[in-house]
């Protein structure tokens, strides 16, 4: 199965999405991210028992931060699928890509703000 | 523990939107331990603050420092070389340390970043609640090990009162009556004869209403 997902996307592997810290989430738009999403796996399966849920309560930390601060939060989210689930992936992606067109650039980018 | 919480985005973005160069200074102890003011929170202010200043085009400077605590002297010492390349330092300590450092560093404009709200307990991650007021002249022998003077909305030394339903205060039924909690510890601890005996009025003086607290031990100066 050779899916293909939009180039925009940058995959940063992570043992699990509870390793996910909000901090992360927050560095990579100060670094000049136009978005983030956590994807980590579907509710109930996680192998470390809750780190997907911890990831989505930092997510929405995230967007909550953002928000306040002029961003906009649905720059950042959470989604939940199986890890064999390519098809699903390529959905989530191309959405996620269509969204964080349709919201432009970071911020910062276009202050000359970035760092 | 001294408990604290972070103050709104929007309030700490006032307090600190006029200063170019701003240094976000955390504690190692009480508010790292209840999650308001430590490595990891300045870090997360530090990155919002530098994103809102970025995204409005004004060049500021946000740097962040974490002290082992900001009630002691020698921890706050190790800042002198670097305070005078800051406008302002945002302290993310308890009160005590926030007005420490203004005294340390009585040239420096020094904020606080987080409300103080008590001395308390970690009831799991999360979740804080007061257990002690310091009110000097600690009753905890005679109360089963549950202070009625942080746990009950009244400050009864002789309780409960008549607000009490099903255990819980008349000023929230979230909240616990403490004279329930006490009775109920009594009678597990087969100690219930001591609630018979009354407890004599309490001298406020070596609490808050005495003024200002200090204590000054020639044994260990």
């Amino acid at each position: 199965m050779r899916l293909g997902y939009p180039p925009s996307i940058r995959i940063v592997l992570v043992p699990c999405t509870g390793k996910v810290d909000l901090i992360h989430i927050l560095r990579s738009f100060e670094k000049g991210a136009d978005g983030v999403c956590v994807i980590g796996c579907l509710e109930g399966d996680c192998r470390y028992q809750g780190g997907n849920l911890r990831a989505r309560k930092r997510v929405e930390k995230a967007q909550e931060i953002l928000e306040k601060i002029g961003f906009s939060g649905e720059r950042v989210r959470m989604y939940n699928l199986s890890s064999s689930d390519a098809p699903k992936f390529v959905r989530f992606m191309t959405e996620m890509d269509e969204l964080i067109r349709n919201l432009g650039p970071n911020p910062i980018k276009s202050t000359g703000g970035q760092r | 523990m001294i408990v604290a919480k972070q103050k709104p985005l929007e309030e700490i973005i006032e307090e600190v939107k006029d200063f170019n160069r701003i240094l976000i200074a955390g504690c190692n102890e009480c508010v790292t331990v209840c999650e308001a003011g430590g490595r990891k929170e300045v870090a997360v202010l530090a990155s919002s603050l530098r994103m809102y200043f970025a995204k409005e085009g004004l060049d500021r400077k946000v740097d962040e420092v974490t002290l082992q605590r900001q009630c002691d002297s020698e921890y706050l010492e190790e800042i002198r070389s670097i305070v005078d390349d800051y406008d302002a330092i945002l302290s993310l300590a308890c009160g005590a340390g926030v007005q420490f450092m203004a005294e340390k560093y009585p040239k420096k404009i020094v904020l606080p970043g987080l409300d103080t709200l008590f001395m308390g307990v970690t009831e799991e991650r999360g979740v804080w609640s007061e257990r002690c007021q310091g009110c000097g002249q600690c009753i905890l022998s005679y109360t089963a090990g549950i202070c009625p003077i942080s746990r009950c909305a009244k400050r009864l030394l002789n309780g409960p009162c008549g607000g009490a339903t099903k255990g819980h205060c008349e000023i929230d039924k979230d909240v616990p009556c403490a004279w329930n909690l006490i009775i109920e510890r009594l009678k597990e601890l087969n100690r219930l004869s001591d609630y018979e005996k009354l407890i004599s009025i309490k001298d406020w003086s070596t609490e808050r209403a005495g003024g200002p607290r200090r204590i000054t031990r020639e044994d260990v100066r």
